[in-house]
């Protein structure tokens, strides 16, 4: 009971503080992608996969208190940070989910920055596509990032570096 | 004459509750209603199990799906025809992915889905890209016809104006199902002035913006979104028997891994089982088959699963309390020890519902670009975010209301003819 909200607060708790939904939703897709358990599904939207449950979701933990999330002013637009809260981790310590590599995963992912895990969760949306059709996708449809032949060869490369990290469940 | 600019001799007119009439010429939106795949929608109901709450709610998502067509035709037909913006030629890609938007969905949607971890939108590009009648008639128009049309489905299309006709924050498919709930369900909630939101809409660069003007419009239309899914989508009734639903389908998988032998076989369901449902499987299952098979099960040897079918078909459903899980979550884990010792698996009947497990889109400012906000165009030709000009939009998509219930068969806890300290116990946690 409460297991998909454990597994977000796994996350949390294994990655350390997130800046930004954009970066969080990255992050759990392509965690889900390489085959963590998330349960929360993804559509593609204008600025890639995006998750409506993820959203919902951590919105239900912070009205918990389990996540703390502070806003605030960055430039134009509001950013959000989150960190998981003393009682938060308390509930996981009763609630705990086995979800071996995730640390090592997302600890590495959080140290991306949001351009690139935005690349990379875009590649990874294609992935039943041709590694030309996936470029031609990247550069049509996110083609005000002008990302680079070069970046999307380093998330190929990620992604595969992410795999070889995950312990088959 | 190219397929594509074929019409039909006299237009065909389907009455409509909603839009009174839903409007045909185009040859291949007729022949595209009459494939089997789109005919299959009729045995789709558009809300699930909502029918147990609000009988009226037996509408189908080929209502819907006629309607979303619709209202994109009266869009580009009487707005957008003729303005510089407007490319004509993207109209018959543009009421093609309205009609078939929602293709993919199987019978009881998103319970369905949740429990056998399918994509409905991935059905919908394997049923246009597939070998079907629907990619028959599309491909009539030209090779990659089907291709873009299942493109714009899945918001992957360069076209990203007609992506956000369709499905975008104010969009034919919510206007479309937002009216026809509330006409279904009979509510006063989920009416708004669609007209008024279709003569305002304007096609810009790579999205729809909404005039100024029509500001006001859009605020109800916002208004309605928020009271249908507290007041239909997300009724404690509705969950409960979701939540039901939703444990059938786990207990006859999980008996069917067993090697639990069935009374009757639930052939219809075993590629879904085993993970591997080809596209031929899954246009076979409707609800229709789905509840012969409960009606069948009512009758299998085990209890979890014969009970579970019949308080489904007999609408006896599980009752609910409003549960909070930052305190009482210890007192959750206190419970399921003793359902367990009640002889009641806590796994089917002690179940917390959560609001994130109806995912409703609330209105997002996109903050942080994570969605493409709705955008007002100012006098003076520029755009601005609707919240920014609106003190209600503001409100409203400000700190957002979340919901927890926990369900559990209040029938059984209360029958004393067995574990009945045991019982008592749980009534006084529950405060029954």
């Amino acid at each position: 009971m409460l297991k998909d909200h454990a597994k977000i607060m796994q996350a949390f708790a294994a990655a350390g503080e997130i800046v930004g939904r954009k970066k969080l939703q990255k992050m759990i897709y392509i965690a889900k992608k390489v085959d963590f358990p998330f349960q929360e599904r993804f559509q593609f939207h204008f600025y890639g996969p995006y998750s409506e449950e993820l959203t919902l979701r951590v919105e239900e933990l912070c009205n918990m208190g389990f996540l703390n999330e502070v806003k605030e002013k960055k430039g134009g637009y509001m950013q959000y940070r989150y960190s998981l809260t003393d009682e938060g981790m308390e509930f996981l310590n009763m609630n705990l989910v086995e979800l071996p590599a995730l640390e090592d995963c997302l600890t590495d992912m959080n140290s991306q920055n949001a351009r690139f895990l935005e690349l990379v969760s875009t590649v990874l949306f294609f992935d039943e596509l041709e590694v030309e059709e996936v470029k031609e996708k990247i550069f049509t449809l996110k083609s005000k990032q002008k990302y680079t032949e070069e970046e999307i060869q380093q998330a190929y490369e990620y992604i595969e570096s992410l795999k070889g990290k995950v312990v088959p469940v | 004459m190219a397929y594509s600019q074929e019409k039909l001799v006299e237009e065909k007119v389907f009455k409509d509750p909603v839009h009174r009439y839903v409007h045909v010429r185009d040859r291949v939106i007729w022949d595209l209603i009459g494939t089997k795949e789109f005919q299959r929608l009729r045995r789709v109901k558009q809300l699930g199990t909502t029918y147990l709450t609000f009988h009226g709610a037996e509408h189908s998502r080929f209502n819907h799906s006629l309607g979303v067509y619709e209202i994109i035709r009266r869009i580009i037909d009487d707005v957008f025809d003729g303005r510089p913006e407007w490319n004509s030629e993207q109209r018959l890609l543009s009421l093609c992915a309205a009609l078939l938007h929602d293709l993919g969905h199987g019978p009881f949607s998103h319970s369905f889905e949740k429990v056998f971890d399918l994509d409905h939108e991935a059905f919908t590009q394997k049923i246009i890209l597939g070998d079907t009648q629907v990619n028959a008639v599309l491909t009539k128009v030209s090779k990659d016809f089907p291709k873009m049309v299942a493109e714009v489905i899945a918001k992957t299309s360069p076209n990203k104006l007609v992506i956000s006709l369709i499905s975008s924050q104010i969009d034919a498919d919510r206007m479309d199902y937002l009216q026809r709930d509330a006409y279904f369900t009979g509510v006063s909630y989920g009416h708004f002035d669609m007209e008024r939101i279709l003569r305002v809409m304007r096609p810009k660069e790579d999205q729809v913006v909404i005039k100024q003007s029509g500001m006001h419009a859009v605020e109800d239309y916002i208004m309605s979104r928020y009271q249908m899914y507290w007041q239909v989508y997300f009724h404690p009734v509705t969950r409960s028997a979701e939540v039901i639903l939703t444990k059938i389908l786990h207990r006859a998988k999980h008996l069917y891994k067993k090697g639990y032998q069935f009374s009757y076989e639930p052939i219809h369901f075993y590629s879904v089982f085993d993970e591997n449902i080809t596209l031929h499987d899954y246009l076979k299952l409707d609800e229709a088959v789905i509840l012969y098979y409960f009606q069948m099960w009512e009758e299998e040897e085990d209890a979890i699963l014969r009970d579970l079918c019949i308080r489904f078909m007999d609408r006896n459903l599980f009752k609910y309390v409003e549960f909070d899980p930052a305190k009482e979550y210890k007192k959750l884990s206190e419970l399921s020890t003793l359902f367990t010792k009640a002889g009641l698996d806590p796994e089917y009947y002690l179940v917390v519902d959560s609001s994130s497990d109806l995912p409703y889109d609330f209105y997002r400012p996109g903050e942080e670009e994570e969605r493409l906000p709705i955008q007002l165009l100012m006098k003076n030709g520029e755009v601005r975010e609707l919240s920014r000009e609106s003190q209600i939009v503001d409100a409203i998509s400000g700190k957002r209301r979340t919901d927890h219930k926990l369900y559990f068969p209040a029938d059984l806890l209360k029958d004393d003819s067995s574990k009945k300290n045991i019982k008592k116990q749980i009534r006084n946690l529950l405060d029954l």
